[in-house]
């Protein structure tokens, strides 16, 4: 394993994570808050070991698939640990568990949190949570890639360990290029979100962690009840961009290069509006009852709809209170969750429909023994190893699901309870149902069962494989 | 020239589309990829292309590149240059026509049918091609050249041919060992500079206390007859060879054949095929072709060995080639060249201290890249010319000083230049001078500059920041 190499990656990671570190320290200095002093302070450290780490470039610059995987790995590892060290300095989240689930949660784009009173924390602390959203959203590795003074094909490695999705599409023949268009779109729409919320007239400091927090699909609120108190535009425009930040940005780069008719033809960013349109549909209808008006339920409905699929995680109500049906749907939602190539987590459109159509070929293969069908998306056949990865992707996903589920039951919740916290978590979507449902949070749960849930949502976010590489006795066999 | 809106062109990166990723392709990606293109791959196998994506900073588009769809995936409305190097000429051609219509851009194709290759000029100006070329014809006059000049292991022309640049080895008590660099062209009263010395693997850019010791490979610059003047004065011969044997009947074989017997030069060719011997022999009526295996001690020392001025190894196997030339050594009287056509430790390679190597991918690629460059040059950079030598290692630039230059009047050893560096030549009215302290650049003059750095975009880049 090429360990120069990945103690360069990592070194920059934490350049990156100091840089980072800054707009908080200037939130700080604007709002007078003693808390800004201990993120200087933290700064200045993460700077220091990233630049002492990075002098000395590698000679071997070869990133092979394992030195991708296990150095996006351990960056996520030590940025959460980096990321969590000034909520204990600050001493509004005194315990260490509780500051790394915090941080994971923000930078896994999760925005479960084990806050009981958002309100109280600083405007610093609730900033860099809400910025770690952006943060995590499109990947730190993704923005070094366009920092990275290396030129070598394998750096591509790095990007299929971070990027979400079954495979990694380049845009154009430049990884660098491709990252910076990544960043570009993503800039542009987080800035557009922030002044169109300003213009509706919400603060500039709440525009800006809510934007973050769309961007990211992440859903860290800055009040207590998330978004429920915004004005019916302000709630709408969030919806909007939720659904837009869950589209794979394959389809905006299409658009922006005037090719808007192949982007449209794209099959998973159809069937991920058709999936939002009926599910709104059913749920508005199944809800109806419960409010004033139809506009009301409609815009609720839209609401949650657009913030499960998108593993966001916001919400203007508490849907806890919502027929089971309803409820039911949303639970679906948070398992398919947004789009491959998005800031979204959750299995992916493409894998479930990839999975579908495989059903379909086996179902015809039962019929015509014989027959040999390829499965096809966009127009392009998928070859079988893709199929073969996409399914034990599914697997290894029920696996650690399941005892996941089975560890966090020792704290004796209800089943709803501990289902839907572990599916909030390992598909990075924050609220569950039940105890841990949108109005309340992670509180409640042990040590141990926080130790789970952080672990989840890093699986979640790097797609299991980059964080059980970690685990695996034999990547770290000199020999190997 | 333009690309889309989001990526800004930055300085000269050219959007490059290369159709099939053999050998050559490879070695055009590897080298254009760290010579800063956007570079898209099209091939039929998806294999090879998801290979290519994860060794080189390249995009990979699996399709047949003569579909216009699949060039249309590539963005071939945006490329600069095409270059067709897939197996068959004819989806070569295609291609390159398609990409033509499609988007007017440059192309190149590689032909390597002989039938075609004929008509390669037709070709070339009917179908709009930019450049075609054929890698065994390219690689037979590469070694035409060598034989022309059997001392020289190496040897490139600037300044359309009036200035070369010679590579060879010092043997073994040469009247040049022991001497420091200053002196030399006093003692052999010529006009020739020494540019590069090579040295246990590694390539250093001398100073004038340089110390020439055995074995090393130097480069020289000089005009062609100084060149062979500089040779006849430190004993080397410098006389082309009379008489080659050649091993193996390829079409590089034919090719070169053709070239040393109008050069005057006999030619044995040795090929095991029966059928292709009748072949060979149909076409080359002038040349002595002898049906046997090389392999067959016997059968070398019927045809003496070691009668022969040069020998060719050029069979499609590289470990034959490479063991024929190992056994040929001391044999031979003068040239030795080994034909490498798959092998990749080069490394291994280069320590059995065969004489000549041609690597016939490599010469494609070197071609192509050169006018790859050229046309890159004209677009962005001040550089005139860009050639690599000796793996890469080092770059020789031509650069033309414009009347606004800063840099004219002042005299070189006034001038802080960064190391590894040296001002090789300059060439002023049609004269070349190798220059000294007391030279100043002139207006118009070209500059050739041999640097073991690399990313010169402009003269004032010789100089320290």
């Amino acid at each position: 394993m090429n360990y120069e190499m990945i103690r360069y990656i990592v070194a920059w990671v934490l350049k990156i994570e100091g840089a980072m570190l800054s707009l908080p320290c200037i939130i700080g200095l604007i709002y007078q808050e003693k808390e800004g002093n201990s993120y200087w302070i933290w700064m200045v450290v993460c700077l220091v070991i990233g630049f002492l780490g990075s002098v000395k470039k590698p000679k071997n610059t070869e990133i092979y698939q394992k030195d991708g995987f296990v150095s996006v790995a351990i960056s996520w590892c030590l940025m959460s640990l980096f990321g969590a060290i000034p909520f204990i300095m600050t001493r509004e989240i005194p315990l260490a568990i509780d500051a790394l689930f915090e941080i994971v949660s923000g930078l896994t784009t999760t925005g479960a949190s084990i806050l009981s009173n958002v309100e109280v924390l600083s405007h610093t602390n609730l900033f860099w949570r809400s910025f770690s959203h952006w943060i995590g959203g499109m990947g730190v590795l993704v923005f070094i890639l366009m920092l990275l003074p290396v030129k070598n094909g394998s750096q591509i490695n790095l990007m299929r360990a971070e990027s979400p999705g079954p495979s990694v599409t380049k845009f154009v023949p430049r990884i660098r290029n491709t990252a910076i268009l990544l960043y570009k779109i993503y800039m542009v729409i987080t800035i557009v979100q922030i002044i169109l919320l300003r213009l509706t007239g919400m603060q500039w400091f709440d525009s800006m962690c809510i934007s973050f927090g769309t961007a990211g699909t992440g859903g860290f609120g800055i009040l207590n009840n998330s978004c429920a108190n915004y004005t019916p535009i302000q709630q709408w425009l969030i919806t909007i961009f939720m659904i837009l930040y869950g589209i794979n940005f394959s389809f905006y780069y299409l658009i922006l290069c005037n090719k808007k008719k192949t982007a449209f033809k794209m099959e998973e960013v159809r069937a991920y509006f058709l999936i939002i349109v009926v599910a709104i549909g059913i749920i508005t209808w199944n809800i109806g009852s419960m409010y004033l008006s139809f506009s009301e339920a409609f815009r609720h409905a839209s609401f949650q709809v657009g913030s499960i699929i998108t593993t966001t995680g916001f919400s203007t109500t508490d849907f806890n209170l919502w027929p089971e049906f309803s409820k039911y749907i949303l639970v679906l939602l948070m398992f398919i969750g947004a789009c491959a190539g998005s800031t979204g987590g959750g299995i992916k459109v493409s894998r479930i429909l990839i999975l579908m159509k495989t059903i379909g070929k086996e179902l015809q293969t039962i019929v015509h023994p014989r027959s040999i069908k390829k499965i096809r998306m966009d127009g392009h056949s998928i070859e079988d190893d893709m199929i073969y990865s996409i399914i034990m992707f599914f697997i290894t996903y029920i696996v650690i699901f399941a005892i996941s589920v089975l560890i966090i039951s020792l704290n004796d919740f209800s089943l709803e309870t501990n289902f839907t916290a572990v599916a909030a978590t390992i598909n990075n979507i924050g609220p569950g149902m039940d105890c841990v449902g949108p109005m309340s949070n992670y509180a409640a749960y042990g040590g141990v069962s926080k130790a789970v849930l952080i672990f989840d949502m890093l699986v979640g976010r790097l797609e299991i494989f980059p964080i059980l590489i970690l685990f695996c006795p034999f990547t770290w066999k000199k020999k190997g | 020239m333009k690309y889309n809106i989001l990526v800004k062109r930055k300085g000269i990166a050219m959007q490059i589309i290369i159709v099939g990723c053999g050998t050559v392709g490879r070695a055009l990606m590897a080298q254009l990829s760290i010579e800063d293109n956007n570079i898209t791959v099209v091939d039929v196998n998806a294999d090879m292309i998801k290979n290519v994506a994860n060794l080189y900073d390249v995009m990979g588009i699996v399709g047949n590149g003569t579909s216009y769809h699949v060039l249309a995936d590539a963005n071939i409305e945006h490329a600069d240059i095409l270059i067709a190097v897939t197996h068959s000429d004819e989806v070569n051609l295609l291609c390159c026509v398609v990409a033509k219509k499609a988007a007017n851009c440059h192309t190149i194709a590689r032909i390597r049918n002989p039938v075609y290759s004929e008509e390669r000029e037709f070709i070339r100006r009917e179908l709009g091609l930019s450049m075609t070329i054929n890698p065994e014809y390219a690689a037979a006059q590469e070694i035409a050249r060598l034989l022309k000049f059997p001392s020289a292991i190496d040897i490139d022309s600037f300044s359309k041919g009036r200035i070369e640049l010679l590579r060879f080895k010092v043997p073994k008590n040469s009247m040049l060992i022991g001497k420091a660099l200053k002196n030399l062209p006093r003692q052999i009263q010529l006009d020739i500079l020494v540019c590069a010395v090579e040295r246990n693997n590694k390539v250093f850019i001398p100073d004038g206390d340089f110390w020439i010791q055995t074995g090393d490979i130097l480069s020289i610059i000089a005009v062609p007859e100084n060149a062979n003047l500089f040779f006849r004065k430190i004993g080397i011969r410098i006389n082309q060879v009379k008489n080659a044997l050649i091993f193996g009947g390829s079409e590089i074989t034919y090719y070169l054949t053709v070239i040393l017997l109008s050069m005057g030069v006999q030619v044995k060719i040795i090929e095991q095929n029966r059928n292709r011997c009748e072949e060979l022999s149909e076409l080359l009526p002038k040349a002595t072709i002898i049906c046997g295996d090389g392999n067959e001690q016997n059968l070398l020392n019927e045809e003496h060995l070691e009668q022969m001025d040069a020998m060719v190894a050029s069979t499609d196997m590289d470990e034959k080639n490479i063991i024929l030339s190992l056994y040929a050594q001391g044999k031979v009287k003068s040239k030795i060249i080994t034909q490498i056509n798959h092998l990749d430790f080069n490394d291994v390679i280069h320590n059995l201290n065969l004489d000549s190597l041609i690597y016939p991918k490599n010469i494609t690629a070197e071609y192509i890249l050169q006018y790859v460059r050229a046309m890159k040059n004209s677009i962005g950079s001040n550089v005139e010319r860009l050639y690599k030598l000796m793996d890469g290692r080092v770059e020789a630039l031509e650069f033309i000083i414009n009347p606004l230059s800063g840099l004219i009047g002042i005299k070189l050893q006034d001038m802080k230049l960064k190391s590894n560096l040296l001002i090789a030549g300059i060439g002023r009215k049609g004269k070349f001078i190798i220059p000294g302290g007391q030279d100043e650049f002139q207006s118009g003059d070209s500059i050739i500059v041999v640097t073991t750095n690399s990313g010169f975009q402009d003269i004032y880049d010789i100089l320290k920041k």
